[in-house]
């Protein structure tokens, strides 16, 4: 990425800003990784902010923005862009997972370290957590995906599948009746609004802690938008992975430059623009639950 | 001073009587009368107005009678200071005695020209120029009922501010109409009753009838369905057209503030269908207003002529079910209409498979959430324990 900050500033130590002693940066995730995080988040921002007004029509908020935007036509039409741009988002991240699969024979995408499948370290990591919290044990050594990253990434995966699944049957009934019983056209409602409660919820409370706001990465983590981080910061958090790619002497091939100053400035207003829309939401989606 | 002017105003009208001599209405008025009240400023010892306009009482209703006739108790000229006041009785029989049975009854409060206006100004009610011409009723009615110390004092609603908001009372106002219902149009004239009374055309049972004088197509429709056999057989809980549509501020029905005020209105009789109607797509967006529709009670069911699904008329009988949704969803099919508009997540027996899909989202809801949320905290309170340890030993080091 052509940077002049970048270009300028080799040295971190002749840079005046305060920056880490150790200089080290390695990438975690690709370009294509990170794009694709944003469609997913911005879809899902829009998805969130057009969908809870119709799950909860009587609160005054829905009424309020349906009012301000011209009615729930408007609401609709922006749901339902939004829900095809994740719809291609999913389909792109699919097609990458097939022909990762099967053109580049990867197997490390079905199982090993670098997996999104769940293992039996995960387990025992999750475990190992769990008494650590507690203080009964040592912290864990995660490695590249934590179990909790795992699961992040499996509930975003089913729900796009329940949620997208439930909202075309909606869109499209009678196309859907066409081979769907009557009460599944009853049901698809009941499902795509629970489970994108659940989305909402899980999303905008346990991922924004457990990812950005608890006091390891506080108060965001960057690494989703810049691609890279610290060698600080890849050794505590992940030290495992470290530890295998020093030892198979793959660690410098992960090297990569830093973030310049704009790149970060450009996330920070990108992500917490983010999660103050998320924490809204969920304060409204709670305040309205409990009024229910 | 006073007998000057008196005899000067006598010889003018004198010379207007004869300038006026050719038209009969004004021959036959008297000039003796005349010669004082021609003067419209005229008035008695108490301020009250006792001046006639000679040319407008000759062209009105009563312009061939003479004062006597009404004037009885006047016998001679001049007459004393204090008169009994005219007894319009004395020909209207049949009114007065319709106005003595009505809610309007006590005499003093309404005396005949509260609603003619003029005693000497009285014109056919088919006449512009009376106050009781359709078009003027509202404005005449109003003059009391739309007036809210007088709706206050009688424990009434100020029905003049929504009557001309209504259909009916652009209808009137604005477009002229004289068949648009005005006031006496439902309740009458003269022999006006309490809509407690069960006499009274306001009366809940007699209403289908009375807005069947003009919508006597709704009316049939209305009889035979099932709130109107419910009503014919007496049961006043059913509704009639005023319960849906109001009495007074009668919207468009199409009009997006009706949509959104009538399913409340079905759903205060049918609570349990108003209920299971709100977990649905159709509730969730109209509810936030009118701007795309999506089905409303009568949408399906239809507004006047309701019959129930065994009834093969009724737009919700099983055969006729793909037309009915087919309304509003192309391509609708057999499949399609086993949709549930009124399905029960929440009851086991009527809809098995729809309460354990609920069952399951809300366990996985509940489940995950609560296991993330504890998960969560716990994870909180070691970081930050461990962080401020990690910063309190750095401290240490450093000092």
């Amino acid at each position: 990425m052509p940077d002049p900050v970048q270009a300028t500033g080799e040295s971190p130590n002749k840079s005046s800003e305060p920056r880490r002693a150790d200089g080290r940066h390695f990438m975690r995730f690709t370009r294509a990784q990170r794009y694709l995080h944003a469609a997913l988040f911005s879809s899902f921002l829009g998805l969130a902010a057009t969908g809870l007004p119709l799950r909860f029509s009587e609160s005054v908020w829905a009424r309020g923005l349906a009012t301000a935007v011209g009615g729930f036509g408007a609401i609709l039409f922006f749901h339902k862009f939004c829900a095809l741009v994740l719809t291609l988002a999913f389909l792109i991240h699919v097609k990458d997972l097939v022909t990762r699969a099967l053109v580049h024979r990867e197997k490390g995408i079905f199982w090993g370290p670098t997996s999104m499948v769940a293992n039996w370290k995960d387990v025992k990591d999750l475990f190992g957590h769990l008494r650590w919290f507690v203080g009964l044990g040592p912290k864990p050594q995660f490695d590249r995906y934590a179990y909790w990253e795992k699961f992040d990434y499996w509930a975003v995966f089913w729900g796009m599948v329940v949620i997208g699944f439930s909202g075309y049957a909606m869109w499209f009934a009678p196309f859907f009746a066409r081979f769907l019983p009557g009460w599944a056209l009853n049901a698809v409602l009941v499902i795509h609004s629970e489970e994108g409660l659940l989305a909402i919820l899980f999303i905008f409370s346990i991922h924004f802690v457990n990812t950005h706001l608890r006091p390891d990465s506080f108060p965001m983590d960057m690494v989703i938008f810049t691609g890279v981080e610290s060698e600080e910061e890849f050794k505590t958090k992940r030290p495992k992975e470290y530890q295998r790619l020093a030892s198979q002497g793959k660690l410098e091939a992960r090297v990569a430059e830093e973030p310049g100053i704009w790149q970060i400035n450009f996330s920070k207003v990108v992500g917490y623009t983010a999660i103050t829309i998320g924490l809204v939401l969920l304060a409204l989606t709670l305040s309205a639950y409990f009024r229910e | 001073m006073k007998t000057v002017s008196s005899i000067a105003l006598a010889l003018l009208a004198f010379g207007g009587g004869l300038l006026v001599v050719g038209a009969p209405g004004a021959a036959r008025a008297e000039t003796d009368c005349l010669s004082c009240h021609g003067d419209k400023a005229l008035q008695d010892a108490s301020g009250q107005s006792v001046g006639v306009d000679a040319h407008t009482f000759a062209a009105s209703l009563h312009g061939n009678l003479k004062c006597g006739e009404c004037h009885i108790t006047i016998k001679e000229y001049p007459h004393p200071d204090q008169v009994t006041p005219v007894k319009c009785e004395g020909c209207h029989a049949d009114k007065a005695a319709d106005l003595a049975g009505s809610v309007h009854s006590v005499k003093a409060e309404h005396p005949c020209t509260s609603c003619h206006g003029d005693a000497h100004a009285i014109f056919p009610k088919s006449d512009p120029r009376s106050a009781v011409y359709p078009l003027n009723i509202p404005r005449t009615c109003g003059a009391c009922h739309g007036n809210d110390a007088m709706a206050k004092k009688h424990g009434l609603p100020n029905v003049y501010a929504l009557y001309i908001d209504s259909i009916h009372g652009f209808a009137l106002s604005k477009e002229g109409l004289l068949v648009a219902a005005n006031c006496q149009s439902c309740h009458g004239s003269h022999h006006i009753l309490s809509h407690k009374d069960p006499q009274s055309p306001t009366y809940k049972a007699n209403i289908p009838q009375t807005c069947g004088s003009c919508h006597a197509g709704i009316t049939a429709d209305y009889m035979s369905g099932v709130h109107g056999k419910a009503v014919a057989a007496g049961n006043l809980k059913a509704p009639v057209c005023t319960d849906c549509h109001t009495a007074h501020a009668i919207l468009q029905p199409t009009a997006a503030a009706f949509r959104m005020q009538s399913t409340p209105i079905c759903g205060s009789c049918h609570k349990e269908k108003l209920a299971t109607y709100r977990d649905t797509f159709h509730s969730q967006l109209g509810a936030l207003g009118g701007y795309v529709e999506t089905a409303r009670c009568w949408d399906c069911h239809g507004a006047h002529q309701i019959l129930p699904a065994s009834d093969p008329r009724s737009p919700i009988a099983k055969a006729n079910l793909v037309v009915t949704c087919g309304k509003c969803h192309a391509g609708a099919n057999a499949s399609f209409v086993q949709y549930q508009p009124h399905a029960n997540a929440r009851n086991r027996k009527l809809n098995p498979a729809l309460y354990f899909v609920r069952l399951f989202m809300n366990l996985l809801l509940a489940g995950t959430l609560t296991f993330f949320v504890i998960h969560t905290i716990l994870w909180l309170i070691r970081s930050r324990y461990d962080q401020i340890k990690r910063k309190a030993a750095e401290g240490g080091k450093h000092a």
